[in-house]
């Protein structure tokens, strides 16, 4: 070995230095989206702002109900999307699963969008009651998907099955958008394109109180995951009981992608390139480091996507799928290439 | 003597239908067992059995003293290890990092490493000499060194019994018989007790102290390698009608080639057999002799010789002997002076030699 002197340092060492960048990153991340915008604010201003807490002013409402819960929560549910791609990816050990192109982000749409038009005047649609919403569509994709890949073993008919299976959800929405009121479709949309703007406090609230305890408990299950990682026969020689961990990877990342769906509308790539990024950046794939990165990865790269989105063509938006794509799509393109280069 | 493992009225196969039943093995600690027969035999089923992964149908399975298929799933984990034949594709995966794997039952919840695991994943590194490789990435790696990894990961387990299904099929015979060395050292030295199965007859044979021949429904013998293969000759096992295995010499031959003898060679002392090989791949049918019975070249001949003179061991060869042999020497095309030494017991054979040079039949 040439460089083998440091056998667990290195491990340890690079999960340190990487989330020490992404850490710096992030901040940088969010003092900027603070700063841009209509209003333009230098840092001096921010601190003072930030120092003597809400009042009235313009730049006040601006910092504390505007960009603030944007900014939160493009960040919690970009973190969230990179660690719901990063379990389905366990759960089918393959890289390039991910919520959006499985089709469970537009089943969880669909049923968002069914829930809106025809119960919007019964049940008002809370963050929370869109989350549930979105939880039961994603389940039921899920269940679709996985029904398929029973019988297709090869990853890349199952994506293709998976992209058709969120055409038919998305042709199904549109359906439902024919037969809804002025109104609804307005609102429907305007969520449906994806967009972190227009967001409240109670969303923040919301997301943080489902995205965080499920980005634990998906830490929790590393040991599992890495052991999962060589196959089902292999996991379960070790001692891991492999139906309910199976079961709690899907509801985990069910859940995980549902709140992002819910709360902004469907986003896609960020579940396949952020967890790519931060396996190389890292050089592992161990669970137990990747699952913490990957969720800081993913509210960095959410948080400059939104920044871009809302600043480069001001003062029209673009959807924030549209920006994730952009740069989210070379990602999965360039890895797949490499994979399949690693493998001839 | 107390049996480690055992089965009594074992019966395996898929989704509720039996493919083998009747299993009935007593294994004792540190013994090694090894399942042979052919593809699609259900080697693998019984394995699979064996370690958990398939439910038995009938029977049951004990493992030191204790019921397999009662086993907490973390009881069984420190109990036994498998190698399976799948083919594992980690991700960005070293090779250390493989084998800390097999540290699962005993790590705490988040799966920490303490001093006394990482001693015995060095120690499971050394075992199959991968230590050179631990911070390489896996799947980096050719065949042979990741079938050793994989063996490393099986026992950093710290297995008593250690599960193997074709642990040889992708390495080569420097390697084969490392790890079966290997195997044989855990099970000397660590009382590790071990249950395979191999497609080499000839080392599964040498390497085990029992063999379990499975074919058809039941299992076709289950005994010491030398009452087995006595038993169930391999070419019956195999259903081997182009070519034949020898169990003293462990050497599987080609089929032979028919008609009359075209050739005869002149053998002995080992000498023939280079000849006898390079005849058949000519396929060309031939005769031996004189050959004594004790002879390497005799069970060689058996095998792929048309016909064959044999002489009692440690005798003259008698005039009768000569006279056949020379018959049937005049018979063929051409004969072969394989060069084996003439002494006192076989002068008969410098007598043929002389004889087919005056005919004019002898090649060199």
């Amino acid at each position: 070995m040439v460089k083998g002197s440091k056998k667990t340092g290195s491990g340890a060492g690079r999960f340190a230095a990487v989330i020490l960048l992404l850490s710096a990153l992030l901040l940088l991340a969010l003092v900027l989206n603070l700063a841009i915008g209509s209003v333009r604010l230098s840092p001096a201003e921010i601190a003072s702002l930030l120092k003597n807490g809400k009042d009235a002013s313009t730049e006040s409402i601006i910092i504390f109900n505007v960009r603030m819960p944007r900014m939160l929560l493009a960040a919690i549910l970009g973190g969230a999307l990179a660690v719901s791609g990063f379990l389905l990816q366990s759960f089918f050990r393959n890289p390039i699963a991910g919520p959006f192109v499985l089709g469970i982000s537009s089943g969880a749409k669909m049923i968002v969008g069914i829930t809106m038009i025809f119960l919007a005047g019964s049940v008002a649609m809370s963050p929370a009651v869109m989350v549930a919403a979105a939880f039961f569509g994603s389940l039921m994709i899920t269940a679709v998907v996985l029904l398929f890949s029973q019988k297709v073993k090869n990853m890349e008919l199952l994506l293709v099955v998976g992209i058709m299976v969120g055409y038919i959800c998305s042709a199904v929405t549109d359906m439902a958008v024919t037969f809804a009121s002025e109104q609804d479709i307005v609102n429907l949309k305007y969520w449906s394109m994806g967009t972190f703007s227009g967001k409240s406090w109670e969303h923040v609230v919301t997301a943080l109180v489902i995205c965080v305890p499920a980005a634990l408990a998906s830490w929790l299950l590393s040991k599992p995951m890495g052991a999962y990682a060589l196959g089902e026969g292999y996991a379960k020689s070790m001692g891991v009981a492999v139906r309910p961990f199976r079961l709690a990877l899907i509801l985990l990342s069910s859940l995980l992608s549902a709140c992002v769906t819910a709360l902004a509308g469907p986003i896609s790539f960020v579940g396949i390139a952020v967890p790519h990024i931060t396996r190389t950046l890292l050089k592992s794939s161990r669970p137990t480091l990747v699952i913490p990165a990957a969720f800081l990865a993913g509210a960095v790269f959410c948080v400059f996507c939104d920044l871009i989105a809302r600043t480069v063509f001001s003062p029209t938006e673009l959807n924030i799928g549209t920006v994730t794509s952009i740069f989210g799509a070379p990602v999965v393109i360039w890895m797949m290439i490499s994979r399949r280069r690693r493998e001839a | 003597m107390t049996e480690f493992f055992k089965t009594s009225g074992l019966a395996v196969g898929y989704n509720g239908k039996t493919l083998i039943r009747d299993i009935d093995i007593a294994l004792r600690k540190g013994g090694i067992l090894t399942l042979i027969g052919p593809n699609g035999s259900g080697k693998s089923t019984i394995l699979k059995t064996v370690a958990r992964q398939l439910a038995a149908i009938r029977g049951s399975v004990m493992v030191d003293g204790s019921e397999l298929f009662k086993m907490t799933p973390k009881e069984l984990a420190r109990k036994q290890a498998v190698v399976l034949t799948d083919r594992i594709r980690p991700e960005l995966c070293t090779v250390r990092e493989i084998v800390s794997l097999g540290r699962y039952p005993y790590t705490n919840a988040v799966g920490k490493m303490t001093t006394e695991d990482r001693r015995i994943v060095d120690d499971a590194l050394e075992l199959v000499s991968v230590t050179d490789l631990s911070e390489r990435d896996f799947m980096t790696l050719s065949d042979g060194q990741k079938q050793r990894v994989v063996l490393a990961r099986a026992l950093a387990q710290r297995p008593e019994l250690l599960i193997l299904d074709e642990p040889t099929a992708f390495l080569d015979i420097k390697y084969k018989t490392e790890l079966l060395s290997v195997l044989r050292r855990l099970s000397r030295e660590r009382g590790v007790t071990v249950i395979m199965s191999l497609h080499e007859i000839d080392l599964a044979a040498k390497a085990s102290d029992l063999l379990l021949c499975v074919k058809g429904e039941t299992i076709a013998a289950f005994g010491a390698p030398d009452e087995v293969m006595r038993s169930v000759p391999v070419e019956e096992l195999y259903d081997l009608d182009k070519g034949s295995y020898d169990p003293v010499l462990g050497s599987v031959e080609l089929e032979k080639a028919d008609g009359a003898p075209r050739v005869f060679v002149i053998a002995g002392a080992g000498f023939g057999i280079p000849v006898f090989r390079r005849l058949q791949r000519e396929r060309a049918p031939f005769a031996a002799g004189i050959i004594f019975e004790n002879d390497i070249d005799a069970r060689a001949a058996k095998s792929l010789a048309a016909e064959c003179v044999t002489a009692p061991a440690f005798e003259p060869i008698t005039e009768e002997l000569f006279e056949r042999a020379k018959k049937l020497m005049l018979s063929c095309e051409r004969a072969v002076d394989a060069g084996a030494p003439i002494g006192a017991l076989n002068e008969a054979n410098g007598r043929l030699i002389a004889l087919a040079k005056e005919r004019g039949m002898l090649e060199k």
